[in-house]
């Protein structure tokens, strides 16, 4: 039997038993990674470059009709990226050292912890518990932070469309074909062993072998299986990912844990900035309070010493009176005496004469 | 006697007049294309590309200078700082327009703004920054909304209304304080989630507190630049308090913007020491970190402090446009030229012509907003009928 076939029956068997969990699952199961997820192998010594998955993705999804036909290699050329029109693209990679160029699909990863998901302020992202990430255009703004999110640079958007854009991406078939029991299109589509379906596990297991078997063919290592934490589409190859346009600085943090951290503060600043306010604006109170007494104070200082300074003046205003009415009257006293004897001299000058 | 002035305003048609009257209605020219061609033809956005010169500018710019009114209501109410309180008024209205233009921008952005609610009615992703940033910047505008209506219901002559707005304003103050908090840092917690998309330079487990600590900078730097500007041209609505408190503002908040800068400076400086970014400085992208570190934020840190020092108002009028710019280049370098920064030449965004047209007409709006209040309403002089606004 054909590997790829009997993996795809397996695949396909597999969906009928998670279909059959999903209600249980629906029914308050916290998410745990789904452990018995879908994925999809690629394998780059195989891929031929025919760009047949595309076009098989190109028609389940019916999307919009290229420019150039399917069978047109020249399209290959230029390094392409996922857009509104084309879930799933093929580029062709000259690597150094190799006489044949290496071909890689590029699609969604669907991400374990997917940062569309945790950007998304609708929650219009699902991590499915088939492995699928999907999403539903009836809750989406467009605001299009899960494509500034995706470290893939996946999603697309419908920039055309003025009514109802949507966010475009890679379900995995999610809804065509696998809630069906179908493997994803491009799987079916690929006339070699480049995509294979199934669990993840198994298809780890799958891969690891396929390393330790072929050892010189292989790169060591599955490109997916702990990057970004972890991804639902896996990939092995001949020649170092870099070759092939792959990121392989991304860490294995799952993208959610970033931002985790500054979202857990908001409790923090919510809770304490007000206590700290208050107490700012307590302290500030009390400065204005004590300033104002203060002020008061010396008011009543001021008060009380002009009080006093007044009654100071009075007083030597009444003593100087006193004192002047005194002299005043000695005066007059002098005056009326001087007037007396200056009469009687008078007197006395009139007799003389 | 202002009833004359006004009306001699409105029927003389000045230059003011006549640009910002062409500019409103190319806005409305943008506008019906926007909606009736969509993004695509309209902007430069791309799949690479998905947030431009609107997320950038009217979306970072356009909150972190709107900071005036949190740090000016804070400064005045919270910190007992009376002697600002001249610059409440201008900075609570700028504010609130500032983030009522934030939200119009954010219509023309996203692709189906009618759903804009959904994340509080329909569906909320609560592991989302931007839900964060969306829910604040919402409960933010009504409470600005509720500060500004002090004025308005003085200007209706609606006593009681603002007597009950004068009753809660300090709750007003403390809770707008924490949604800036939190809405000004969250805008910089965007980037958290994608580390690899990022240079490392502006790249940051801190960027969250840079974004807040620069938007106080923004804050005290946009009021001095407000006041000076509506010093100049809305002299004739000032009042005596105005003109007299005018100098206290733009020193302190000059001296208060040095100190801040001279702090933002060295959290950066910290930030890159701790994650151990010095080998990027030698590159090209390090030059312009450095242009934006020290040319934008250090130098203005400095002047600030010897023109407030020496008590030079001009200088620290000068130095605050200088900084404001500052805080524009710091939030473009990060959402336009550190994002995607290692992606292949070509593949890079310019705004559009349209882009760069919507922007100002946005701008546009808001300086004639602004002036509508201010002409009729008691923002830079206290209304004769209500003095007790302390
Ligand atoms: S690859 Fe991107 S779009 Fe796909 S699940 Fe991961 S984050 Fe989401
Ligand atoms: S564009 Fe849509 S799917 Fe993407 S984050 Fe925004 S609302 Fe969610
Ligand atoms: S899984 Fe389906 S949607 Fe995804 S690339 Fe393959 S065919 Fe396209």
């Amino acid at each position: 039997m054909h590997r790829r076939k009997f993996l795809g029956l397996l695949g396909s068997a597999g969906v009928g038993t998670i279909a059959a969990s999903t209600a249980q699952a629906a029914g308050g199961k916290q998410f745990e990674g789904y452990p018995d997820s879908f994925s999809v192998l690629f394998d780059s010594t195989e891929c031929i470059g025919c760009r047949k998955c595309e076009q098989a993705c190109n028609e389940v999804n019916n999307l919009d009709e290229p420019e150039k036909p399917f069978d047109d290699k020249t399209v290959l050329e230029k390094k392409r990226r996922t857009t509104s029109d084309a879930y799933t693209v093929v580029n062709k990679y000259e690597v150094p050292g190799k006489s044949e160029p290496v071909y890689r699909k590029i699609q969604c990863n669907h991400c374990m912890e997917p940062a569309c998901a945790s950007a998304c302020f609708v929650g219009a992202f699902r991590k499915t518990e088939m492995g699928a990430v999907t999403y539903d255009p009836s809750v989406c703004v467009g605001c299009r932070y899960c494509m500034i999110a995706c470290p893939f640079h996946i999603p697309a958007y419908e920039y055309d469309k003025v009514i109802e854009p949507r966010v475009m991406k890679c379900t995995m078939c999610y809804e065509t074909r696998l809630i069906k029991g179908e493997l994803p299109a491009c799987v079916e589509a690929c006339p070699k062993e480049a995509l294979l379906f199934g669990k993840r596990e198994q298809l780890l297991r799958l891969a690891r072998r396929k390393l330790q078997t072929y050892p010189e063919s292989y790169v060591q290592h599955i490109y997916g299986e702990e990057e970004m934490g972890g991804t639902n589409w896996l990939y092995i190859s001949g020649t170092s990912f870099e070759n092939l346009g792959m990121n392989t600085d991304l860490g294995n943090t799952p993208a959610p844990q970033y931002t985790s951290g500054a979202l857990k503060l908001v409790p923090g600043v919510v809770a304490l900035w007000p206590l700290l306010l208050g107490g700012i604006y307590a302290v500030s109170r009390r400065k204005d309070k004590i300033a104002e007494q203060e002020r008061q104070e010396s008011v009543e200082q001021a008060v009380a010493e002009t009080k006093e300074q007044a009654k100071k003046e009075l007083e030597e205003f009444k003593e100087k009176a006193e004192r002047d009415k005194k002299k005043e009257v000695e005066k007059a006293a002098q005056k009326a005496r001087e007037e007396a004897q200056a009469e009687r001299k008078d007197e006395e000058g009139g007799s003389d004469e | 006697m202002s009833d004359q002035e006004t009306g001699k305003g409105r029927s003389s048609l000045g230059p003011f007049h006549i640009i910002t009257g062409l500019i409103l209605l190319f806005g409305v020219f943008l506008t019906v294309y926007r909606f009736t061609q969509g993004l695509g033809p309209m902007t430069n956005l791309s799949h690479e590309y998905p947030w431009g010169l609107w997320i950038g500018f009217d979306l970072l710019c356009g909150v972190a200078l709107a900071a005036g009114g949190f740090v000016t209501t804070a400064a005045c109410y919270i910190f007992g700082l009376k002697k600002y309180h001249i610059a409440v008024r201008p900075a609570v209205l700028t504010a609130m327009l500032g983030y009522l233009l934030v939200v119009i921008a954010l219509t023309y952005d996203v692709g189906r703004p009618w759903r804009l609610p959904y994340p509080f009615v329909v569906q909320s992703g609560t592991t989302s920054v931007l839900f964060e940033v969306a829910l604040c910047v919402m409960i933010y505008l009504l409470t600005l909304i509720a500060e500004y209506s002090q004025v308005a219901f003085e200007w209706l002559r609606m006593s009681v209304a603002r007597s009950m707005v004068m009753k809660v304003i300090l709750f007003l103050t403390v809770l707008g304080v924490i949604l800036s908090t939190m809405h000004q840092s969250s805008l910089g917690a965007l980037y958290l989630i994608a580390p690899s998309k990022m240079h490392p330079l502006w790249y940051s487990a801190y960027i969250p507190v840079y974004f807040f600590v620069s938007s106080i900078v923004a804050g005290l730097s946009m009021v001095i630049v407000e006041m000076s500007l509506a010093r100049r041209f809305m002299r004739r609505k000032m009042d005596e308090a105005h003109e007299r408190g005018y100098e206290d503002v733009v020193l302190g908040f000059g001296k208060a913007a040095a100190f801040v800068l001279a702090g933002y400076v060295s959290l950066k400086v910290l930030g890159l020491a701790v994650e151990n970014d010095w080998g990027y400085l030698v590159t090209g992208f390090g030059g312009l970190f450095l242009i934006e570190l020290l040319g934008f934020f250090a130098l203005p840190a400095y002047v600030f402090a010897v023109a407030a020092r020496e008590r030079r108002v001009g200088l620290v009028k000068w130095t605050a446009l200088w900084a404001v710019l500052g805080i524009v280049l710091n939030r473009i370098n990060v959402s336009l030229i550190a994002y995607n920064w290692n992606l292949s030449v070509g593949e890079h965004y310019f705004p559009g012509w349209m882009e760069f047209g919507l922007t100002i007409f946005i701008v546009t709006l808001g300086l004639v907003l602004y002036r509508y209040c201010v002409t009729r309403m008691p923002v830079l002089y206290e209304h004769p009928e209500y003095t007790d606004t302390h």
